[in-house]
């Protein structure tokens, strides 16, 4: 390796002092990280480094999910700091959950130094290789020179179009090394420009579309959060002048009110009834920053037959994907939406008579489909997070979730009345995501509650981090459904697999009163329904870190649902008769 | 979307010339199940900045249209152009086929090259190697052709291709 240089100009730095430098003309306040051999520059960078925080958390994968959460929470990139090897491919899970639900993140992997790359040198590992395709750029930077360039277009790239994870792999020589430091520049990339402004003779179509529509229905995703809360405001704008109803996906809750009369609350597999069936009998769907999902959408060849269908995204390969579409535009939700909603006062276009339409959707409504009954003595997991909500809604709380039937309670029966209060891994299901995600997003938000709506297996997957709350006092809560099964494997083994519950059963559990406190948490116990409200007032009450352990009902399953290779007319009520025999082979083969 | 019928197309796509490029493009056409027929690559800028990558691909419309869009988003991609939907175009690719024997077959193999304009680069007293070029199908002809004569091996180099006409495409 090279003598380092001696610094000639006051613009030289080591490739360490050009990392923090460049977070900080980025305006990074807080990154997430883990230290090891081939980072350790840039860990003597940041030491007593005052303007940016460093939250050690205790697996690279949370310091990934803390980041995501971040993010999510606040709008901006999250970044993440980790070692080669191990550090790096612990890391991917949390950067391939990131680029499925375009989330904005910087990751910066350490690498051995560049004479040894190649060699199977200790804890190396191709990093590169092993996230070119579950990043939505990486780098491998092998000059010093060339560092801060590229560590400005990582924020560039990650934050621009649809958004996603990039990955910086820097060599411990190139953090060692000398060589010039550059602000950023407005030019972000020299050819990577994503189109944002969408085509106004599409545009002008699509309104026309709107305006003739008997049976319009606006579907709506996540990238209507992406784009930025102005892009909220611009959808309900567009809701009231047309007077349409709105669904939302998974990933879009929180964009329109949830009690608000147009709204048919989330659609898909265990979305509403009423958002399935508007949106099979739709003449008109405008589907917009949402991406048709097989989750969404269930068996392509009946979904939604008689409409036709505008699609707005900023990323043109999920425009006739896998739905074809009448219209496509490319471009960003919110200055889509702002040229409809100009275009559509300019003609002078008035809402249609929907009367006829609404009067369908109030007969589906009417089936009250997340509706629930109290059966025997035990809580049920749907009451567990309603009162949660009724409880805690006047703090407008931020929720995060694990993955499994709880995760779906939570976005069917807990409110949402503004975007980015609602973070789950929608596009990868990544059990483990909601304590370190909560945990960002504490960080970000450090006055507001911010719960974790966890399932007992879920929670034991980053269940480490406990000691990353309490080492910066975040007082974060966790209300963990515990129904002793992987509830969600459960109900599919249930439905599919003719009730045989292999390997879903969770064994074992930790006694979560006693974790919590070994962590310096609270610790509280839900036993049943005359606990609930009781247990939820002191976990609320308590101005630091706690684990609910709420005991619900073993065996409840998540309706509505539409069972695997059904369509959206076919789907499962609560209380209806489960199907008497099991699928058969193809439908069984659908996830 | 998958029934429709599957057509073969040529795609020119611009990248930087960084390295990692290829394997994201090979990469993604593997991972998402796309059929890669001929592929090339070359620096083609005077800076070795940029390189023109080549790939003749096939499948249904909706499927070329997704390969597209999807190459696209690549950030090291600059540009992707389906020269097959663009229109007309010039497509060649070039062979060096080896061929041994004596007597008849040689007088034929040299016989047959001379129709193809295909060219000897190397000689010897009972073999030849002939630098062939031309569109994919009279490459195909020629070593079918070959095959007959005492073909031993053959390398190709996989489509190029370039819009006709004045302008860059
Ligand atoms: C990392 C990971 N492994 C496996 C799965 C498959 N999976 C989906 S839900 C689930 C069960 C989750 O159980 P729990 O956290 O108790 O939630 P519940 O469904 O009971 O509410 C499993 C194993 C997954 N989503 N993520
Ligand atoms: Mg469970």
């Amino acid at each position: 390796m090279s003598a380092i240089q001696p610094a000639d100009t006051s613009r030289e730095m080591t490739g360490a002092e050009i990392v923090v430098q460049a977070l900080i003309d980025q305006g990074v306040d807080t990154i997430f990280g883990y230290p090891g051999g081939a980072v350790l520059p840039i860990y003597d960078a940041l030491f007593a480094e005052g303007r940016i925080k460093h939250i050690l958390v205790r697996h690279e994968q949370a310091a990934v999910h803390a980041a995501e959460g971040y993010a999510r929470s606040s709008g901006k990139v999250g970044v993440v700091l980790v070692t080669s090897g191990p550090g790096a491919t612990n890391a991917v899970t949390g950067i391939t959950d990131a680029m499925m639900d375009s989330i904005p993140l910087v990751v910066i992997t350490g690498q051995v130094p560049t004479h040894l790359i190649g060699t199977d040198a200790f804890q190396e590992c191709d990093t590169v290789g092993i996230t070119r395709h579950c990043s939505k750029h990486n780098y491998l930077i092998k000059e010093t020179a060339r560092l801060a360039s590229a560590l400005h277009e990582a924020f560039y790239i990650a934050r621009s179009g649809r958004p996603g994870p990039v990955v910086i792999d820097i060599p411990k020589d190139v953090q060692i090394m000398r060589g010039p430091y550059a602000a950023p520049t407005a030019a972000g990339h020299k050819t990577y420009k994503p189109q944002t402004k969408g085509d106004q003779t599409a545009i002008e179509t699509a309104v026309e579309m709107l305006a003739a529509a008997e049976r319009p229905i606006l579907y709506t995703g996540g990238g209507v959060i992406n784009s930025g809360p102005h892009a909220t405001t611009l959808l309900r704008a567009l809701a009231a002048l047309t007077g349409a109803p709105v669904t939302s996906t998974l990933m879009g809750l929180g964009t329109m009110e949830h009690r608000h009369k147009q709204f048919l609350g989330m659609l898909g597999m265990h979305g509403s009834y009423e958002a399935n069936m508007a949106m099979n009998r739709c003449d008109l769907m405008l589907c917009i920053g949402a991406r048709f999902d097989d989750r969404v959408t269930g068996r392509l060849d009946a979904f939604s037959p008689h409409s036709k269908k505008i699609h707005i995204d900023i990323d043109r390969s999920s425009i006739n994907k896998t739905v074809r579409v009448d219209l496509g535009i490319v471009g960003d939700v919110g200055s889509v939406l702002e040229d409809m909603l100009a275009l559509w006062k300019a003609r002078g276009h008035a809402a249609q008579d929907l009367e006829p339409w609404w009067a369908d959707i109030a007969g589906w409504r009417a089936r009250d489909c997340f509706g629930f009954k109290q059966q025997g003595p035990a809580l049920l997991p749907q009451k567990a997070i309603q009162r949660l909500w009724e409880k805690t809604r006047d703090q407008a709380p931020i929720i995060s979730t694990e993955v499994g039937q709880h995760q779906m309670w939570a976005a069917q029966h807990f409110g949402f009345d503004a975007p980015n209060k609602w973070l789950t891994s929608g596009g990868l299901g990544t059990m483990g995501y909601g304590l370190p995600a909560a945990i960002g997003a504490q960080l970000a938000n450090p006055g507001a509650l911010v719960i974790d709506i966890a399932g007992e297996a879920s929670i034991q997957m980053n269940i480490q981090e406990l000691g990353t709350a309490t080492q910066y006092r975040l007082p974060v809560k966790i209300f963990i459904i515990n129904n002793e099964y992987m509830g969600m494997v459960r109900q599919w083994q249930e439905l599919n697999h003719g009730g045989r519950y292999s390997e879903s059963y969770s064994d074992s559990l930790p006694d979560f009163v006693k974790l919590a406190e070994a962590y310096g948490w609270k610790g509280i116990t839900i036993n049943g329904p005359d606990d609930l409200d009781a247990g939820i007032d002191a976990m609320l009450a308590h101005d630091g870190p706690v684990v609910v352990d709420c005991r619900v009902t073993k065996l409840a399953n998540c309706f509505p649902m539409i069972p695997s290779g059904a369509a959206h007319t076919d789907m499962m009520l609560e209380g209806e008769a489960p199907p008497t025999s099991e699928p058969d082979e193809d439908a069984k083969a659908l996830v | 979307m998958k029934h429709a019928p599957s057509e073969k197309h040529t795609l020119s796509i611009i990248v930087d010339n960084e390295s990692g490029v290829l394997a994201r493009i090979v990469g993604l056409f593997s991972a998402r199940g796309y059929n890669i027929d001929s592929l090339t690559v070359a620096d083609v800028s005077t800076d070795h900045a940029v390189s023109r990558i080549t790939i003749v691909t096939s499948g249904p419309p909706p499927v070329i249209d997704q390969i597209i869009a999807q190459l696209d988003r690549l950030v090291p991609v600059h540009r992707v152009l389906d020269l097959t939907e663009l229109g007309p175009h010039v497509e060649r690719e070039m062979a060096l086929v080896k061929v041994a024997g004596t007597g008849d077959k040689r007088v034929e193999a040299l016989r047959l090259a001379d129709i193809f304009r295909a060219r000897p680069v190397d000689t010897s007293t009972n073999s030849f190697v002939f630098e062939v070029s031309g569109s994919t199908e009279k490459v195909d002809q020629f070593i079918a052709l070959m095959r007959e004569v005492g073909l031993v091996e053959v390398a190709r180099t996989g489509v190029v291709a370039i819009a006709r006409g004045a302008e860059a495409a």
